[in-house]
């Protein structure tokens, strides 16, 4: 449980950053890209790319592979897929409860109407 | 996505949906994500009081929030600070934000939880992120169930 807190941390941190969001949403769409591909879009220098990369290699959300002098970069799933099944867990919980909370709200209403209804009548 | 967002429409007036809200016998009726029981609703409703509620899931797993008000405003606001005592692995203090606006046919509630795993001061970075992870979610959601 420990370890998968960690993770979940970890996944969240490389999250927070909107380079690093860019850079995965690049990913999402073509799978593999070269870094100097992922750099070309952001107006910061090469060494600064490859420090947000190392953070989303840390948090184990890209893996990286080097043929001569070309690194490539590709996503890797499960770390998102934790991250999104925890807060699916949380959505599940106040979907329904909200889902109750209004037919409860809605009952009440309807109590009410028909007690000034009386009154009136 | 570090945040949820859910809005709902209630044909119910704004100051019955903020009593069902915040009253334990209201509390006792909604809270929990299935049909098992409310086991304790306690709510102390001004800003600084403090609320808990324990419930029971249909697989028999108990499960205990707790947090203190930091917003009221009847019938149109409530914040909340949110903590799971039990049953859940997440010890992080959270932000429950609720929003009733009046419509002709009831109420328009906007209910947001917030800083779900991060510090207070990464609030400020959540504004504007949904929209790509979002996509990110959609993404992963849709490779998860080939």
């Amino acid at each position: 449980m420990v370890n998968y807190r960690a993770q979940l941390g970890r996944t969240f941190a490389a999250l927070a950053d909107p380079t690093r969001r860019a850079i995965l949403a690049r990913l999402q769409r073509a799978d593999t890209a070269t870094v100097s591909e992922l750099a070309s879009p952001f107006a910061i220098k090469l060494p600064a790319v490859m420090k947000h990369l190392d953070v989303l290699h840390g948090a184990g959300l890209i893996s990286r592979s080097k043929s001569g002098r070309t690194v490539t970069v590709r996503l890797r799933s499960e770390p998102m897929r934790q991250a999104v099944d925890w807060l699916r867990r949380y959505e599940r919980f106040w979907s329904a409860s909200l889902d109750r909370l209004a037919a409860y709200a809605e009952a009440q209403e309807a109590l009410k109407r028909a007690a000034t209804g009386r009154q009136r009548g | 996505m570090n945040s949820l967002t859910l809005v709902r429409r209630i044909a119910a007036r704004p100051s019955i949906v903020f009593d069902a809200l915040t009253a334990p016998e209201g509390i006792a009726c909604w809270w929990g994500p299935d049909e098992g029981p409310v086991l304790v609703a306690e709510t102390d409703v001004r800003v600084g009081g403090r609320f808990r509620v324990r419930f029971r899931m249909l697989d028999g797993s108990e499960h205990e929030s707790a947090g203190q008000y930091l917003e009221v405003r009847r019938p149109e606001r409530l914040v909340m600070s949110w903590r799971w005592l039990c049953g859940e692995e997440d010890p992080n203090e959270s932000r429950v934000e609720i929003d009733l606006h009046p419509t002709p046919e009831g109420t328009e509630l906007t209910f947001t939880h917030s800083a779900l795993f991060s510090e207070q001061t990464r609030l400020s970075h959540e504004r504007g992120w949904n929209g790509a992870l979002d996509k990110l979610v959609r993404h992963f959601q849709a490779r998860s169930n080939p």
